[in-house]
């Protein structure tokens, strides 16, 4: 099938299947966010990113963990890239690893919450009542408290360590998807539409699964890339203070804080997490920022 | 077919609807006029079962109504909204809109249903893959009453089915819907705040004021003038002004 044909197909104003209509609203939505040229440079830099995790051991010149303590805290040079760090080992090796940390938690962190957020939102707005007075105040106890407080408190009180990190992290990150589904539900539950499929006779956990929650998930999908900055940023600050991946593990925020002691002489070793982080939390929100011009265009 | 009997309905302290009594006869048609705000759509709300906070008789077909009702009430009795622009989930085809009833009451042979429904209601059948957004007013208007149709019931619930669409779409829906209840042999409650279009679908109707049904007529009296209330006369009198103008 050549190009122009699968143009056609795809664009079609008499789509003859229900998965050509689906691939056509997609391709339109391609179509839009790919006219946009600073969310597909967000969109390149987080693609390479996943690969670079993806493809760690191919690519990096050296083992994360190789120490060559004749050789500490050099400089960028043609051996090593990036310079090496306190113990010598190769800077680019250990940033190429700690992607897959980092990206890894921030993937584990969105899996968990995302799902969950919308469930207790949807519930949430569309019984109203007690079902709502119930899961709003348990939403509102968790904002309640700070962030990274909670996150720490929880963390010191198991082990440190990237599970309990994910579980911190991901404990204090879904209330504000939750508000956001609620507040979607409710614009969208006394719709016509919905009393329709009401009067279609359909259950209400059918009604929330197939009619309301596909409307709630563009305006997630927005925040939660959006947020994924702020999650990688709240990796590294648990990393920072010692509540994240222990050493050795090459996180980046472990990085920074191991590193922050040669900060003034050999500024380049802490420099080189910090920039990791920099491009990817600016990638994932310039992606965000153009995913909210395509799914969600009523809040630009 | 229907019978209602002293249906009251109330908004926190505001009584929308105060005693309203009336009874449609099965294959036949009444029509309910009255101003915005007169308690007519509350009125047809309680009898389809989305409002469930109401007090009186109901019964459709002999058997009383309770205020929630099953999945065979839901069957039997259909609703087609006002706005078809709010009445279709945005995000869903045609052909996912009309199968969803099939899915919800277990009946199969779903595509020759559809291909079947979409012809009834004279829609083409390359419209069934398409979004609501890609079809017209009157288009998706023929959308929601093919999904009302969709689990083959008995009533049909109107609730300004052509208010929102221009007046030559309103005539073909008009006449699609008559044609549809010779052929199906539906009972239908219509509301309308048009007097021509309740007399043009519905041999009996009542006009309310306030939350009460003021008068019962038939459609040949209101079309001769005999009218006993004077609200039901203003309304007769402001729509034949609209007419001439």
């Amino acid at each position: 099938m050549s190009d122009v044909v699968k143009r056609a197909w795809l664009l079609s104003d008499a789509p003859t299947s229900r998965s050509q209509a689906a691939w056509g609203r997609r391709y339109r939505l391609w179509c839009d966010f790919s006219s946009n040229g600073l969310a597909m440079t967000g969109l390149v830099i987080v693609v390479l990113l996943v690969l670079c995790a993806v493809a760690a051991p191919l690519l990096a010149p050296y083992d994360p963990t190789l120490q060559e303590l004749a050789n500490r805290l050099s400089v960028p040079t043609a051996a090593h890239w990036l310079g090496t760090d306190e113990l010598g080992r190769d800077v680019l090796s250990r940033l190429l690893f700690g992607a897959r940390v980092t990206l890894g938690m921030v993937i584990a962190v969105v899996v968990t919450v995302a799902p969950f957020g919308l469930a207790v939102g949807c519930v949430a707005g569309y019984y109203g009542g007690w079902a709502d007075t119930i899961l709003m105040r348990v939403t509102d106890v968790f904002l309640a408290f700070p962030r990274l407080i909670l996150a720490l408190a929880f963390v010191a009180a198991i082990h440190p360590g990237v599970t309990s990190a994910v579980i911190a992290i991901a404990l204090t990150t879904w209330p504000p998807y939750a508000r956001l589904a609620r507040a979607e539900t409710l614009t969208i539950r006394s719709a016509d539409f919905i009393a329709a499929v009401r009067l279609t006779g359909a259950s209400s956990g059918r009604i929330i699964l197939r009619h309301i929650a596909p409307l709630c998930l563009g305006s997630l999908i927005v925040r939660v890339t959006l947020d994924m900055s702020a999650i990688i940023l709240f990796a590294a600050s648990l990393g920072f203070l010692g509540m994240g991946a222990q050493p050795p593990s090459p996180e980046w925020g472990t990085m920074i804080a191991t590193a922050r002691r040669f900060f003034l002489d050999q500024w380049w070793v802490p420099l080189m997490p910090g920039l990791a982080i920099f491009v990817a939390s600016l990638a994932f929100n310039l992606l965000g920022d153009g995913l909210r011009d395509v799914l969600d265009p009523k809040q630009r | 077919m229907i019978s209602v009997q002293e249906l009251r309905v109330k908004f926190g302290t505001v009584e929308a609807v105060r005693g309203v009594t009336f009874a449609v006869g099965e294959g036949s048609s009444f029509g309910i006029v009255g101003e915005s705000g007169s308690g007519k759509s509350t009125v047809l709300r309680a009898l389809s079962g989305l409002n469930d906070d109401w007090t009186g008789r109901m019964t459709i077909a002999g058997h009383a109504l309770a205020p929630s009702r099953g999945r065979d009430f839901f069957r039997r009795v259909q609703m087609v909204f006002q706005d078809p622009y709010g009445s279709l989930h945005p995000r869903q085809t045609v052909d996912r809109a009309l199968s969803e009833p099939l899915e919800v009451h277990g009946m199969g042979d779903v595509d020759r249903r559809i291909r079947q429904a979409l012809a009834e209601v004279a829609l083409p059948p390359s419209a069934r893959f398409r979004y609501p957004h890609q079809l017209s007013g009157g288009q998706r208007q023929r959308v929601a009453i093919a999904r009302a149709l969709m689990s083959e019931p008995e009533v049909l619930l109107l609730d300004e089915p052509t208010s929102a669409l221009d007046v030559s779409v309103q005539a073909e829906v008009l006449n699609l819907l008559a044609d549809l209840q010779d052929r199906r042999k539906l009972t239908y409650v219509m509301v309308s705040h048009n007097l021509a279009v309740i007399a043009h679908l519905c041999p009996q109707l009542g006009v309310m004021q306030g939350g009460e049904m003021v008068e019962m007529l038939s459609a040949e009296d209101l079309r001769a003038g005999r009218v006993r209330h004077p609200h039901t006369a203003d309304l007769r009198r402001l729509s034949t002004e609209l007419e001439e103008a």
